[in-house]
């Protein structure tokens, strides 16, 4: 992604700016003065982060969402009615897409509003910009590149400025990035070296790269002119550059050149929208979308043919009484004018609610997680955090678990443990004093053993104090914290602490620590070799006052190691390694004397490295590395990273759930595994299959070949034995590093490396527990990936709280972030934030569980509801010459998803709890029985497809028979075409509506309101509608035809018996349903299925009967009025045979429901 | 110990509100409620249904579906219905000539006569229809070809009727009231029933006319524009349907409030259809007294003045004597339908019941087990 936005810039840039760096003059005042000032052009400092404008609101606004799918599909329909002559007047489409337009342009306006408000803000701040000697008040968005702006303590600087100038007398300043990475520790950044002059003399030019996103990256250099002599050149870095967002604290005022402004900024560079996820649910929709597009096109198909055969018979095309006017006899494609009409006419199958109900549903659902207050930390202060709602149901398919170690199964909460110097382990014993640690001055030093000599373990203290980048509060505090970016410093600090070593602080680059004899020493600190993850460790280089050069370095044993002497190791090893299995984090601390031509030697190369321009990376690490070595090792320090709480269950309730967990970190093996151990990821009877580099190098043969070798084994192992294994209830673990991780996915051969891949991958599933470790941040998106793209597509979600996580997060299905002590770059990037591991367990189990059941039902119903809607027009059709005729009114068409059946779903999607949280909390595999899309598979979509059909069917050949004689009323009075309409409709409604009330097994009062709500409402507004001649319409179309219909006991009757009709199979259903509820869940689990296939039988056997018997009563009715045979026989057009084999087929579809609900455990 | 330093550390940056990371609201506590809502606790009913609960009302659906079924198709059953096919399709019919001889152009009506035999008397009220088969009253083209404001009263749309009426909008320029193929094509066969006593004499029974439309039609819906007086002048500018013999306003002379929009027969015609074979209600016999039949059983005359073209497109014209029970005329469809689905009820509360017995005692079973 970042490569890509900087091969966009780069485009961007195009030919006059193609140039890698961009030279800027300090207060625009030209460099050497011969030189003319041809000013660059840069942007201005103007944040744009809002779409749109005022103006171009509207066609840009509508442009985005016609491009939308289905949003264009109903505005082809919408004009397919405006043009042609259609069945239904183009409000009945053109009011709800109007609706859900207007509605999305709303949200997204105001969203962009909001966005503009927020620009404003930032545009319109003041600053104050030195121009020629005078201090200038101006709005930030008129910062140009190159102007010398000055900003105050605590105030937000406004674009990327180069630190010229400090009020803080060591030219450094303090800054907290919070809003830019979360980090809420004081960084420090110093002044260019020489720059710190009087700035409006300052003659200087500053070249440096273009813009680019890492925040962490910056090259630079600065040229200073003085009077005609030699410019001084300057190194600039990341130290240097202040960044805009961030906050600076505990300095005056600082003063600096702004190099990089708006849109170019760091931060504005890193704001990107985060690439679309979308779920499964939402797959399923369209392949569903794209069946009823089927059906609708054949439906209009089948009309339209079937409409030409039967104007083919004389007379029928235009009687004597229905003459066609000249423009209908003048259409120019008559049989395409046709076939669009019946499209319009049908297009209600495919419903525009169902988008706005299903976004609705997942706005406001989304809503649960962040209320809930399991979720809350009371320590952070804080709840879950939802940044899309888009995956809400996705958290119910979760089927692979990437999570990381630090910081998520851990507490990442250090504790200093134990320390070994010279291999004599010292303990920390005394727990009551810990409290007040740093005060016990005599004899803190527990020996065990034997005791080191007094000099080592002071030299092995004042390394601890002196090696690390932690730094004090600066108004310093009762209660002593520090301030850093690792909790491991801050653990051995205060571990060095408790043995009587206090660090003091930092002052004007000398380090105060205070003795163990409460004398303060002070150090010079010459240079500090930042620790990366790539070297794994850090030094300080610092000067006694006696004027010894030190450098110490404290870093991880495999990089420490090889650069110590090696007798010293082994004495080591042992407990470093010891240390490890007990899931302690280990560190070697080792030191070096320094002579004045090494550390000579070590500045020049530091300097040259420091100014380069180019790979000043490569170089620095080159001189880091030369640096340290021949050092010698002093001792090993042991921290404890606690687990954090509930983590074990959490991840035994994920097992449970049938979720596969895998732990992907970058720390040590032995530290990972024994974490493992503890999360009860591994079991003592797991069977580990070690895939590293240790056991490649047993054996003494190439790695190739023995990685070979084992992969082979350990797939006979897993994979092949599998059947037999279950059995015997083997687990297997699985371990890989990230070395031999690479060698299996590029291995040298091109057919090997996918032979490897597909090895691997298999013994990976068949694995209950797979352990990464020693992984770059890069790798654990690469598995993550691997495993998303391997057969059967799993869903995966990726947990993390670093930033080495974000590329994991981002690739995941589902990426979660926790709001640990690693900043916020995991959160900002993630899906779900959450505050603990712990949550996760409810967040999937209870929340992601029952928004999958919520939407996949609403999604099932809403095809459902519309297929019985528009059926029984589709019957109609055959009974009224093929002529588009709806069968219903207008305002019941438009209505009838807006206003008739969308509020209960709506309700059930976001209350529905078919079983309740505990349960669901307490049977993780519950989670199970909704795996792999199990809702909206092809089997339940039949069922509810089959059961629209069904219910259609009955709709409008129940209310047809009643219509055999239409005089149905007490006083001999007749019905027309919009009675059976309205007949139909009210059947329709109310099933649907009960249909959902039965499937409803949570009644809280809002559903009890908007079942009701709605049934109530219909009548009304079929009073009020037909109770008014409404002098807008042309028609009076239903005028008192729903008052009639009431009056009618025949009417009364049909209807009750229809809707009890459609409803009797699922209510059946609904008895012989597993089980739920609490009490009864305890019982079914213990239940066996054996019973339920003999109660299945059965009732398939009773249910058919019943078909039976109601078909063969349709029939002999159909038989007993000879001429109702003729329209039964257009039914049978469906159903091709008349008489028995059509008695078959019906039954055989009610039975289907039955065994569909089994085997899909509905 | 160090975990409450980090706090230390986050609670200082709280009251200032600039620490903490710029989302919004971070100044207010971020707890969330504890409400039964956003919990997602609200008290709630969870009815499970089990066929303990379900079984009664198997039964009491199967116990009141049954008689409800047995009572409608009684009812149907007792309803007298006759129903005689008057086109003339065949060369032994009486009409066949006025079928065969028809022609638009026709001053003279062609008269026919049928004659049948009741061979039960109809006590109650009589209910007589017209009944139609094969006449696309719901073929879109003809359902929308109207205007309810016109049939309504309005003026404006007497002068100017809707589009929809095309192309039965205007004639020879002048608008036509009523405009649009359904009111075009009004029924306008007469039929007249007359009964033969036992001395052979013809004796002319009453048909009341009115009472056959839609009470609400008939006094909101249709409205003679400018009131029920003077029709002739209201409509002068008017031209009557094509199809028509006489204009709206001579639709029924004798009577002001059946003239006009508001006429009965024209009413009832305009509630277009729901299917293509039909009735409509034509007449009513009004039972005279309690001691004698409305129609005694015997031999009956039926007087047609044959207007109505149907074999152009293969339709029939009946006439359909009918009583009226509770429920409206005969259909046994109800009844047969209530019977079925109270038996299936029934039946399948039985079913249930064995199964359900069967399934309790091993649930039981099983259940005890463990414990």
């Amino acid at each position: 992604m970042l490569l890509f936005l900087l091969d966009l810039i780069r485009l961007l840039g195009g030919d006059e700016r193609r140039v890698d760096s961009r030279t800027i003059y300090v207060g625009h005042r030209s460099g050497s003065t011969n030189e003319a000032i041809n000013p660059p052009k840069f942007c201005d400092n103007r944040i744009v982060s809002s779409k749109y404008t005022v103006w171009n609101f509207l066609p840009k606004n509508l442009f985005e969402q016609f491009r939308r799918i289905a949003n264009f599909y109903f505005l082809i329909i919408f004009l397919v009615q405006v043009i042609v002559d259609t069945p239904t007047s183009p409000v009945t489409s053109g009011l709800p897409l109007f609706f859900v337009i207007t509605v999305t342009a709303i949200k997204q306006g105001y969203e962009d509003w909001l966005r503009h408000k927020a620009d404003n803000e930032v545009n319109k701040y003041p600053v104050t910009v030195l121009e020629d000697g005078s201090r200038i008040r101006k709005e930030s968005e008129k910062i140009k590149v190159g102007d010398v702006v000055e900003v105050d303590e605590d105030e937000t600087f406004p674009c990327d400025l180069i630190l010229l100038q400090s009020s803080r007398d060591d030219g450094t300043c303090y800054v907290t990035t919070a809003s830019l990475d979360g980090e809420s520790n004081h960084k420090t950044h110093y002044t260019v070296p020489d720059a710190e002059r009087d700035l409006e003399s300052l003659n200087a030019t500053i070249e440096c790269e273009q813009p680019q996103p890492d925040l962490y990256k910056f090259v630079g250099r600065m040229h200073i002119y003085t009077n005609n002599q030699e410019p001084a050149v300057r190194s600039l870095g990341p130290e240097n550059l202040l960044l805009k967002g961030a906050t600076l604290k505990n300095t005056q005022k600082i003063c600096g050149v702004a190099v990089y402004t708006g849109m170019e900024t760091k931060m504005a560079l890193n704001y990107q929208g985060k690439s679309q996820k979308r779920s499964a649910v939402e797959k399923s929709i369209n392949a569903f979308l794209l069946v009823y597009l089927c059906i609708l096109v054949s439906k209009a198909l089948v009309c339209t043919t079937l409409k030409y055969v039967w104007q083919s018979k004389p007379g029928q095309d235009e009687p004597w009484y229905n003459e066609k006017t000249d423009t209908e006899k003048n259409i120019p494609l008559v049989m395409l004018t046709d076939f669009l009409s019946f499209m319009v006419l049908f297009n209600f199958i495919i419903p525009v609610s169902m988008y706005v109900t299903v976004e609705m549903q997942k706005f406001l659902g989304s809503f649960f997680i962040t209320w809930d207050k399991d979720f809350f930390d009371p320590e952070i202060q804080e709840g879950a955090l939802v940044n899309t709602s888009d995956l809400n149901e996705e958290l119910g398919q979760v089927e692979y678990v990437f999570t990381d170690k630090t910081g998520t199964l851990t507490q990442n909460n250090m504790e200093f443990i134990e320390c070994c110097i010279d291999g004599f382990q010292y303990k920390y014993q005394d727990a009551s004093s810990e409290l007040d640690g740093f005060c016990v001055t005599d004899g803190p030093l527990n020996k065990l053993q034997q005791k080191a000599g007094r000099e080592r373990e002071e030299l092995f203290l004042r390394a601890l104090c002196l090696c690390h980048t932690v730094q004090m509060p600066s108004p310093p505090q009762e209660q002593r914290g520090f301030i850093a970016s690792s909790p491991d410093e801050v653990a051995l600090v205060k571990g060095a602490m408790r043995y009587g070593f206090t660090f003091l602080g930092l002052e004007s680059k000398n380090m105060k620590i205070l003795n163990r004899n409460n004398d303060v020493e002070m150090y010079e600190l010459l240079h500090v070799l930042s620790f990366d993850p790539v070297r794994r460790r850090m030094s300080v280089i610092v000067r006694s006052r006696a004027g010894d050069t030190l450098l110490f370095c404290k870093g991880a044993d495999s990089s420490i190691f090889p650069r110590v002497r090696q007798e010293e190791v082994e004495r080591i090893r042992m407990h470093v390694e010891r240390n490890a299995t007990e899931g302690y984090r280990t560190l070697c601390v080792a030191y070096k004397h320094l002579s004045e031509e090494e550390y000579r030697q070590a500045e020049e190369g530091l300097k040259e490295a420091r100014l380069a321009l180019q790979d000043r990376e490569e170089k620095l690490m080159a001189v880091y590395n030369q640096v340290e070595t021949g050092m010698s090792l002093i001792g090993a320090t042991a921290v404890e990273d606690r687990l954090q709480e509930e983590a074990a269950e959490t991840m035994e309730a994920l097992q449970g759930a049938g979720i596969k967990v895998w732990v992907l970190t970058g720390d040590k093996m032995e530290t990972a595994k024994s974490t493992c151990y503890a999360c009860r990821l591994f079991q003592r009877h797991t069977e580990l299959l070690e895939l590293t580099v240790r056991t490649l190098e047993d054996g003494g043969r190439r790695r190739e070949e023995r990685l070979h070798d084992l992969l082979i084994e350990y797939h006979k192992k897993a994979v092949q034995d599998a059947p037999s294994v279950k059995a015997a209830n083997q687990d297997y673990g699985f371990i890989i590093d990230g070395a031999t991780l690479s060698m299996v996915l590029n291995s040298s051969s091109e057919s090997n490396s996918s032979r490897y891949k597909n090895l691997f991958l298999q013994i990976c599933f068949n694995c209950t527990a797979v352990l990464c470790c020693r992984m770059a941040p890069l790798q654990k998106a690469q598995i993550v990936k691997m495993v998303k793209n391997s057969k059967g597509s799993p869903i995966t979600l990726s947990i993390g709280d670093g930033a080495n996580d974000v590329s994991m997060i981002l690739e995941a299905h589902v990426g979660i972030g926790i709001k640990g002590k690693e900043g916020r770059q995991a959160v900002r990037n993630s899906d779900y934030a959450i505050p603990k591991l712990k949550h996760l367990k409810k967040l999937l189990l209870a929340h992601g569980h029952l928004y999958y059941v919520r939407i996949a039902h609403l999604v099932q119903y809403f095809f459902y509801k519309n297929l019985c809607f528009i059926l029984p027009q589709f019957l109609y059709q055959f009974f009224c010459g093929y002529s588009q005729q709806p069968l219903y009114d207008a305002a019941y068409l438009t209505m009838y998803n807006i206003c008739f059946t969308s509020m209960p779903i709506l309700a059930y999607s976001l209350l529905e709890q078919h079983i309740c949280l505990e349960v669901l909390l307490d049977n993780a595999i519950l989670y199970r029985e909704i795996a792999k899309n199990a809702m909206l598979r092809w089997g339940p979509f039949l069922y509810w497809t089959l059961l629209g059909v069904f219910h259609g069917l009955l709709f409008f050949f129940g209310v047809r028979y009643l219509f055999s004689n239409p005089a149905l009323q007490d006083n001999g009075q007749v019905f027309g075409n919009w009675s059976y309409g309205t007949i139909v409709f009210t059947v329709l409604v109310f099933t649907v509506t009960l249909k959902l009330a039965l499937d409803t097994r949570h009644w809280t009062w809002v559903n009890h309101f908007v079942i009701w709500g709605s049934l109530a409402f219909y009548v009304f507004f079929s009073f009020f509608w037909g109770g008014i001649i409404w002098p807008f319409l042309r028609q009076q179309r239903l005028y008192f035809v729903f008052a009639n219909m009431l009056s009618s006991v025949s009417a009364w009757l049909v209807i009750i018996l229809l809707i009890l009709l459609s409803l009797l199979p699922e209510i059946l259903l609904v008895v012989f349903r597993k089980p739920r509820g609490p009490r009864a869940r305890q019982v079914e689990l213990r239940e066996t299925h054996t019973h339920l296939d003999s109660l299945s039988l059965s009732l398939t056997l009773c249910l058919s009967c019943s078909h039976f018997s109601l078909l063969f009563m349709f029939s002999m009715y159909s038989k007993c009025h000879d001429r109702l045979s003729i329209y039964f026989g257009l039914f049978c057009f469906l159903v091709p045979p008349k008489d028995s084999s059509f008695l078959l087929i019906l039954p055989t579809i009610h039975v289907f429901p039955s065994e569909m609900k089994y085997i899909c455990g509905m | 110990m160090m975990a409450s330093s980090y706090n230390a550390k986050e609670e200082d940056g709280h009251p200032s509100g600039a620490s903490n990371h710029g989302g919004a609201g971070a100044t207010k506590s971020r707890k969330p409620d504890n409400t039964a809502f956003k919990q997602q606790r609200l008290p709630a009913w969870q009815p499970i249904l089990t066929a303990g609960t379900v079984l009664p009302a198997f039964f009491v659906i199967g116990l009141i579906f049954i008689p409800i079924g047995i009572g409608l198709y009684v009812t149907s059953n007792n309803i007298k219905e006759f129903e005689i096919d008057y086109t003339g399709v065949e060369i032994s019919s009486p009409c066949y000539s006025c079928a065969k001889n028809f022609s638009s152009n026709n001053t003279t009506p062609c008269l026919c006569f049928v004659e049948f035999t009741l061979e039960q008397p109809f006590e109650s009220n009589v209910f007589m229809y017209y009944g139609l088969s094969n006449f696309y009253q719901n073929h879109r083209r003809y359902v929308k070809s109207r205007d309810d404001r016109q049939l309504n009263g309005d003026l404006s749309a007497l002068t100017e009727p809707s589009k929809e009426c095309e192309p039965y909008r205007k004639s020879n320029g002048l608008p036509i009231a009523p405009c649009g193929a359904i009111a075009n094509s009004l029924f306008n066969d007469t039929l007249e029933l007359y009964h033969i006593d036992a001395n052979g004499s013809r004796n002319i029974i009453p048909l009341v006319k009115k009472g056959i439309a839609w009470w609400t039609d008939k006094h909101v819906k249709f409205r003679n524009p400018g009131g029920n007086s003077n029709l002739s002048a209201v409509f002068h500018d008017t031209t009557k349907p094509e199809n028509w013999r006489k204009p709206v306003y001579e639709l029924d002379t004798s009577d002001p409030d059946n003239n006009g929009f508001i006429n009965e027969d024209f009413i009832v015609w305009m509630r277009t259809a729901a299917l293509p074979t039909f009735r409509k209600l034509y007449r009513i016999i009004q039972k005279k007294s309690s001691t004698t039949p409305t129609l005694p059983s015997g031999r009956y005359i039926l007087n047609i003045t044959y207007n109505y073209p149907v074999l152009s497109f293969d339709g029939r014209k009946r006439m359909i004597l009918s009583t009226i029970s509770w429920m409206g005329g005969k259909n046994p469809f109800l009844g047969i339908a209530y019977i079925t689905v109270g038996s299936i009820c029934f039946f399948l509360g039985v079913v249930l019941l064995i199964i359900h017995h069967k399934y309790d005692t091993r649930n039981n079973s099983s259940a005890d087990i463990p414990n």
